[in-house]
């Protein structure tokens, strides 16, 4: 299979036989991270795939929380972004005018981390609310820093965890976070700093854009997903890559650290 | 002598905060200051602008009681610990009424108390092109670059009449010193009118004076400290407790039912008389052990001119590092 560590012993390179969609998901999310340096990153499945990069294949990588904490060293498991296990004993905590003005606006930021309720065609997206926002159907979390990230960061990748139509709409009910090609149609305002999404990993499989102004590509499906399956859950006639790989199912090694060492306590792994 | 701030809570809370007050109750998940927002609903106080950039359980117990009109924000949900139903209820059903909402991102939030704090009539923010937002939040306006090409969009300072903000400690005057996550507590400071500090300890004023870094908010910026041990519970004091994630796990769970909530706010805010009644109202079995093991950080020095008649040798010695490793070594805690 493919996932193969150099060096690594092929016993702990093998497919792991019981694996989550969860496991899957976030060993996914960690192999994008190759090559990166700083990602910003909320709680939860971003921070599982940053320490398994860190471990895995990025000695590099650093994490910056939105509450201020940059080079966490935590003895324990985080329970949220604002953990006092992430402040003691790290390299950095700034205030949140250093962090939102000179470590993200200032373009310090490789990849976003973001999840959202709904994504369109081009990677804009809705955490605000579902229906219409002076009486919704649903208040979700708004924007929190979700906005800022997409219009500054380098490169963004998103989680989400549904993928049907209700998720991967034709049109968002709200633009939260826009999209370059969002940004670029209003002519108002200024230009974002990066690309927008770049990666979409779904329970059904990876989508990318490779253009700052193209659309979502099906890049890979999970294993047991066909392309039309995926196809039929999109909201818009998705485009399909030429070659559509299969998603490289975590190790064996893979599964133990994130178990054995990332979340013993089971916090996020279901 | 300079002033003595120090009140109790509930005369500072009388005296400061009155009906129709927009008020700024700052600290990201870190320090939230929950005994003053508890004291604020025993008082009763009504049509309030409650400004937070993370609301959080406070937003849900305050709006719960009845006390504010209008939420000034940039999220709508409890961190990692899930939906605000007393929130969601008001928007998505008007139950049991309406609640005027200005929505912003988080780095609009952190701009406009700068832009208060700073007495600035706007700020400009790199956000927003292509967004909804300025669609359903006419304070954030467009601008013509005055420098260059293109526009920008601005948003306004946030100058809140009250902010409120939790501490580990301060002296008498209110020098008030802060460390772990410091979130936006010095620009709210400094935008407001007045300002309230509790606090988990008042400390001589030689402590502060020893680590004038830590000083984060300056005593001239403070109107009334308030001694408040525990006082950001459920939320957490870096070094003094942990927070309360059973009870912030708990409160989305419950909250979803609305007669819940009021029951809750009769139990330990309405029918308590002060915070220390609140806490044991919910119990020394939950709270003990919260407390958390020390991990002091490493004394740093401010230094001192040499007295007159120093040797040479000292001063070498200082040039070597010698005195900082000493330092090190009596402290013990090096790793």
């Amino acid at each position: 299979m493919t996932g193969t560590i150099d060096g690594q012993a092929a016993a702990a390179s093998a497919t792991a036989p019981d694996y989550s969609q969860t496991e899957l998901i976030v060993c996914a999310a960690a192999k994008m991270l190759a090559g990166k340096s700083t990602v910003f990153a909320g709680i939860g499945l971003p921070t599982l795939a940053v320490d398994l990069a860190h471990r895995t294949l990025n000695r590099d990588i650093e994490l910056i929380y939105e509450s201020g904490v940059t080079g966490a060293h935590p003895e324990e498991m985080a329970e949220g972004i604002a953990d006092f296990v992430l402040v003691s004993g790290a390299e950095s905590v700034v205030s949140m005018q250093a962090l939102f003005g000179y470590v993200l606006q200032g373009g310090n930021v490789d990849v976003g981390f973001l999840g959202a309720a709904q994504i369109d065609r081009h990677g804009s997206l809705n955490t605000s609310v579902i229906g219409d926002w002076e009486r919704p159907t649903v208040r979700l979390p708004g924007s929190g820093g979700a906005s800022d990230i997409m219009s500054n960061a380098g490169e963004v990748f998103v989680i989400i965890r549904r993928h049907d139509h209700a998720s991967f709409p034709a049109e968002l009910d709200f633009v939260t976070s826009p999209s370059p090609v969002a940004a670029r149609a209003s002519g108002e305002g200024i230009p974002p700093q990066g690309h927008g999404v770049s990666v979409v990993i779904t329970p059904l499989g990876v989508l990318q854009r490779e253009d700052r102004f193209g659309e979502l590509v099906l890049t890979h499906t999970h294993p047991g997903v066909t392309v039309d399956q995926v196809k039929d859950a999109t909201g818009w006639d998705l485009k399909i890559a030429d070659h559509v790989q299969s998603t490289a199912e975590p190790t064996l090694e893979e599964v133990r650290l994130l178990r054995d060492e990332i979340d013993t306590v089971r916090l996020y792994l279901r | 002598m300079a002033k003595d701030k120090v009140l109790p809570l509930p005369e500072a809370i009388r005296a400061l905060v009155h009906d129709g007050d927009s008020i700024a109750l700052e600290g990201f998940s870190h320090l939230i200051p929950f005994a003053a927002g508890h004291e604020i609903i025993r008082q009763g106080r009504r049509g309030l602008t409650f400004c937070r950039m993370t609301p959080d359980l406070l937003a849900d117990m305050m709006i719960g009681a009845g006390c504010v009109d209008r939420l000034v924000c940039s999220f709508f949900a409890s961190g990692s610990a899930g939906a605000l139903y007393e929130i969601r209820r008001r928007l998505e059903d008007h139950d049991p009424a309406p609640l005027e909402v200005e929505e912003y991102s988080h780095h609009a939030m952190v701009l406009r108390y700068h832009a208060g704090a700073s007495r600035l009539p706007f700020i400009p923010i790199r956000s927003y092109a292509g967004s909804d937002l300025p669609k359903i939040n006419p304070d954030i306006r467009l601008v013509d670059n005055p420098y260059g090409e293109g526009s920008a969009y601005v948003v306004p300072p946030l100058n809140p009449d009250v902010t409120i903000v939790h501490a580990q400690r301060a002296d008498r005057k209110g020098n008030v010193q802060i460390w772990g996550i410091t979130g936006i507590q010095q620009e709210a400071v400094y935008a407001a009118e007045r300002v309230i500090v509790t606090v988990e300890e008042i400390v001589d004023d030689e402590v502060v004076r020893s680590d004038p870094n830590r000083t984060l908010i300056p005593a001239h910026a403070v109107d009334a400290v308030c001694v408040v041990p525990r006082g950001a519970h459920p939320s957490y004091v870096q070094g003094s407790y942990d927070r309360d994630n059973a009870f912030y796990r708990m409160w989305p769970k419950k909250a979803k039912d609305k007669a819940w909530v009021q029951e809750w706010l009769d139990t330990h805010v309405r029918g308590t008389a002060d915070h220390e009644e609140y806490l044991a109202t919910i119990g020394e079995e939950q709270l003990a052990p919260l407390t958390v093991a020390p991990r002091p950080s490493q004394p740093v020095d401010y230094g001192r001119r040499m007295p007159a008649g120093a040797g040479a040798a000292s001063a070498g010695a200082r040039a070597t590092g010698e005195t900082a490793s000493a330092a090190n070594d009596d402290g013990g805690t090096q790793r």
